[in-house]
Formats: structure tokens, C-alpha cells, sequence
């Protein structure tokens, strides 16, 4: 991160110069100081309000009140553990579809993969609260959170592998085809595990977006750490502090991972530069 | 059918509504996350620092937890927003860090030299920005922004979940009161599907127009980070 923020620094200024080293300085001092204010006038509104007292606050270190949110906790890495098992597999089945020749195949996973990029989770999780037990389909709620959570996300790391595919290099292709393997064989036995290495920071991010996706069991009532959260408020009565806890949870877990790709993808692209002998 | 044409006035309001937070929502981001993205890029360590902390928490936070945060959590704090609006704040903070970060990776797509050629004949940090930098950043950032707009669009559909009266909102109330889920749910999903793939459209008319030479190919890794972001 440190690299690509001083290279578009470097794209835009000069090295400064003496004058422009104290300028720096001065107004890094003053935006400072204005950023401490910002903070200070924030915590000043809550402590006015009385949300900054201790008692609201030291509840959170007690054992019962983090196995409560340890609970949700879990429930989350639960459906997102099994909506990605769902949803990557298909994923890679319609990204084939989708290139594939056949034409009807082609235009049901186009289909499909536009639908649910185009519309909201929300609105497929109601349809299956509200909708399917009309229809005498009633799922116990963690499905009802994690079919919607799976269908959604098919739909998006479809596209990621389609584009893991089409990243790969044309030369691998042809190569394959003039040793005389089919197309299925270059996609099996070529092309795709290349593909996949190449999406893996990808499919990382696409959990982040299924762990942001799991929090929609706040609607179905399936106990993940923003539905405890939601039950905790509703005994407690500690509404900033306890959904600010939440919310700090996701962010922790979210940066993780999205630091882990970030990590992956440099890592490989090291790696590919060595191996090739070319660097990019 | 009839809840259909007899809820006619309450769709058009929810269609409106969702107008309404996308587009408010999404004109905030764009101001906000372009402002981050000039601290991101200055030369001035506590904003660069400030704003990497701001697109760290805002792009790793559920939009759900914020919007619930802002609803509920707020008005604790002595702070009391309309619904409509904490909705609007919600897209927009969200919205920010994402647009922040495609505009810094959009000016990191520029070759460092172009800069250095121009600043080398004399142009200052608005003349490299203006005429070099800029316009060559902006064709790699028109895919990811009109993505940042489609995910708002999803994204409005949250409000519901704080009570502001938009598609989604008012096709699960209509259910409540009809049980006509198939069709219901049908219809909002189209309307949901209309507005995004139109403004996919719209934004690929765009991306054409300011690639004069054809559309110029992406690098891998562009590619790669445009399919996770949608």
C-alpha cells in the first residue's frame, strides 16, 4: 500500500524543495490539529449524551456478553464458510457456461448471472421469507439466509472467473490445441488452473462481500453477529455500544481479508515475474 | 395484477425514493471520495494517513450495520436525521471510500513518465492534473465508477430495513397485505434489473466516448478488481 501511494505522489509532484518541505510541514500541523478537533468534538457529543460512561462500556469485556456476540460471531463465519462452498463451484460452472458455444447454455448463464448481479439480496432473502412459505417451502432460517447469500454470489464470482479465463494468456491456447488436446482438455488440463490461481485474491474479496452479505440474517432472524447484536440491544438497551462493537467485528474480519488478498496478489505477481524472468 | 394497479401511486413513490437515495447517494461519494482520493495523493502525511483510515473502515463495514448504526445508533448520540437521510449518509460514506479508491488505482494506471514529460515542460501540479494525468485516469475510472452506481442502487435497497419507503420497502408491504409474492417480487426485480443494466449501458456509451482510439485494453489485474467489485 505504501508503494502504490508513493508512486501516485510521484506521479503528481515534484521532490519538494525547502520552501515546499516547510509548506508541508505547516499545513500537515494545521490538518492535524483540525482532524484531533473533528475526533475530540465527536467524542464530545457522545460523552454529552452520556454514551462514553464506563458502565455502557466495560459490560463488553464480561465472559457472558462476549460468548453473546461470540455466537453471532460464529454463525456469521458459518454462512459465509458454506455459501462459499456453494457459490464458488457454481461460480466456475456458469463462468464455463457462459463462454461455452452452445448457445442455449450461453444465454441461461448470462441470464442468470445478470439477474442476480442486477438485483439485491434483500429482495430474493424476502422472497424466500415471504414468498416460499406460501408455497409450502418452509426452510429452517439459516438456508433461508444462505440460499440467497449463494445465489447472489454465484452470479458475481462468475464473473470473476470468466475474467480469471479470459486473463490467461491466447498463447496457452493455441499451444494446446497445436499438441492436439481438445477444448475441454485446454480448459481442464490448461487454462483453468491457471485461471484459478490467478482469481484467488479475487475469490477472497468475494468473501468479504459474503460476510457483509451475511448480515441480512438481521431480517430472517438467523443468529449471526448483527441479528445477536439486534436480540442484545433489545435486552441491554445499549444501542450505539453495542452495534459500534458489531460493527468493529466486520471491520476487523473484512480488513484481514482484504489485506490477505492484497498480500496473495503481490505474491504472486512477484512470483510470476521471477518465473517468466520479465517484470512488470 | 390488481395490487399492481391498485398500488400504483405507493410503486411510483418507492421507484422515486430509490431514484432519489441512488442518486443523492451517489453524488455525495463522488464529491466526498474525490476529495479522499486528492488527500490519498497529497504530500501531506496526516490527511494521507486520515483518509487511509477512513477508506479502510468504510469499505470493510456492512452497509447494513452502517445504515443501522446511523438510524438507530445516532440519535443515542444526540443526533437526530430523518430516515431518507441517514439513508443517503449510509450510501454515501460507503460509497466514498470505493469511489477513493478508483481514482487513486485510476491515476496509478498513469505511466509515471507522462508526468514527469509534462512537468518537464514547465506545467505546474494543476496544468500535470488537468491536461495529462486526469484525462488519461479518467477512461480506466468510468467501469469501476459506473460499478461504485450500480452497487448504490443495490445498496438503497438496505433503507428498507430502516424503514424508508422505497421498492423494496413497499413490494414487501404490498406482500404482507396481498400474499401475492411471485408476482410482486417479479415486478421489483425488474425494476431493479432496468435501472441497473440501463445504467451499465449508459456507462459503456461512455467508457466508448472518452476512448477515442477504440476501447483500450484493460491490465489483467484491472480486469480482475472490476469483476470482484461488481
Amino acid at each position: 500500500m505504501s508503494t502504490t501511494s508513493t508512486s501516485a505522489t510521484q506521479v503528481l509532484f515534484d521532490a519538494p524543495g525547502p520552501r515546499g518541505r516547510r509548506r508541508i510541514l505547516l499545513i500537515s500541523i494545521v490538518s492535524l490539529l483540525a482532524i484531533l478537533a473533528l475526533i475530540a468534538l465527536g467524542l464530545w457529543q457522545f460523552q454529552r449524551n452520556g454514551q462514553l460512561a464506563a458502565e455502557k462500556w466495560l459490560p463488553y469485556l464480561r465472559r457472558d456478553y462476549i460468548a453473546f456476540l461470540g455466537k453471532g460471531l460464529l454463525g456469521t463465519l458459518e454462512a459465509t464458510a458454506v455459501a462459499a462452498v456453494i457459490a464458488f463451484p457454481f461460480g466456475l460452472v456458469l463462468a464455463l457456461g457462459r463462454i461455452s458455444r452452445a448457445r442455449a447454455l450461453s444465454a441461461i448463464s448470462a441470464v442468470w448471472i445478470e439477474f442476480f448481479r442486477g438485483i439485491p439480496m434483500l429482495l430474493v432473502v424476502y422472497a424466500f421469507l415471504l414468498a416460499l412459505p406460501a408455497y409450502g417451502v418452509n426452510l429452517p432460517r439459516f438456508w433461508m439466509l444462505v440460499v440467497p447469500m449463494s445465489l447472489v454470489s454465484s452470479a458475481s464470482t462468475a464473473e470473476v472467473f470468466r475474467a480469471g479465463i479470459g486473463a490467461v494468456d491466447r498463447g496457452q491456447d493455441e499451444a494446446s490445441s497445436a499438441i492436439g488436446l481438445s477444448r475441454g482438455q485446454t480448459m481442464r488440463y490448461v487454462i483453468l488452473p491457471q485461471a484459478v490461481r490467478l482469481v484467488l485474491p479475487s475469490l477472497i474479496l468475494a468473501l468479504v462481500s459474503l460476510l457483509k452479505d451475511s448480515t441480512l440474517g438481521f431480517v430472517v432472524s438467523y443468529n449471526e453477529l448483527q441479528f445477536q447484536g439486534k436480540t442484545m440491544v433489545s435486552i441491554t438497551r445499549f444501542l450505539v455500544q453495542t452495534y459500534l462493537v458489531v460493527s468493529v467485528i466486520y471491520i476487523v474480519l473484512n480488513f484481514l481479508l482484504t489485506k490477505a488478498a492484497g498480500l496473495l496478489e503481490r505474491r504472486m505477481r512477484r512470483r510470476a515475474a521471477e518465473g517468466t524472468g520479465r517484470s512488470r | 395484477m390488481q395490487i399492481i394497479l391498485d398500488n400504483i401511486p405507493l410503486l411510483l413513490q418507492g421507484i422515486g425514493t430509490t431514484i432519489a437515495l441512488t442518486v443523492l447517494g451517489y453524488a455525495f461519494a463522488l464529491v466526498l471520495g474525490t476529495a479522499l482520493a486528492v488527500c490519498r495523493v497529497s504530500p501531506i502525511p496526516p490527511l494521507r494517513w486520515a483518509a487511509t483510515v477512513y477508506v479502510e473502515i468504510f469499505r470493510n463495514i456492512p452497509l447494513l450495520s452502517l445504515l443501522i448504526l446511523l438510524a438507530f445508533g445516532l440519535p443515542d448520540a444526540g443526533v437526530l436525521l430523518p430516515y431518507f437521510w441517514c439513508g443517503v449518509a449510509g450510501l454515501s460514506l460507503s460509497g466514498a471510500a470505493f469511489v477513493c479508491e478508483n481514482i487513486r488505482s485510476g491515476i496509478n494506471t498513469v505511466p509515471i513518465g507522462h508526468a514527469e514529460a509534462a512537468r518537464s515542460i514547465g506545467l505546474g501540479f494543476f496544468g500535470v492534473l488537468r491536461f495529462v494525468v486526469l484525462p488519461q485516469a479518467f477512461r480506466t475510472m468510468v467501469q469501476p465508477l459506473v460499478n461504485v452506481f450500480i452497487a448504490t442502487v443495490i445498496g438503497s435497497s438496505l433503507c428498507a430495513a430502516i424503514s424508508v419507503v422505497e421498492i423494496t420497502y413497499v413490494t414487501q408491504q404490498l406482500n404482507i397485505a396481498s400474499a401475492q409474492a411471485v408476482l410482486l417480487f417479479l415486478v421489483a426485480g425488474a425494476l431493479y434489473l432496468a435501472l441497473s443494466l440501463g445504467v451499465a449501458y449508459l456507462g459503456r456509451r461512455v467508457e466508448r466516448a472518452v476512448a477515442p482510439g477504440g476501447s483500450r485494453p484493460l491490465r489483467t489485474a484491472d480486469r480482475l478488481q472490476g469483476a470482484a467489485q461488481a
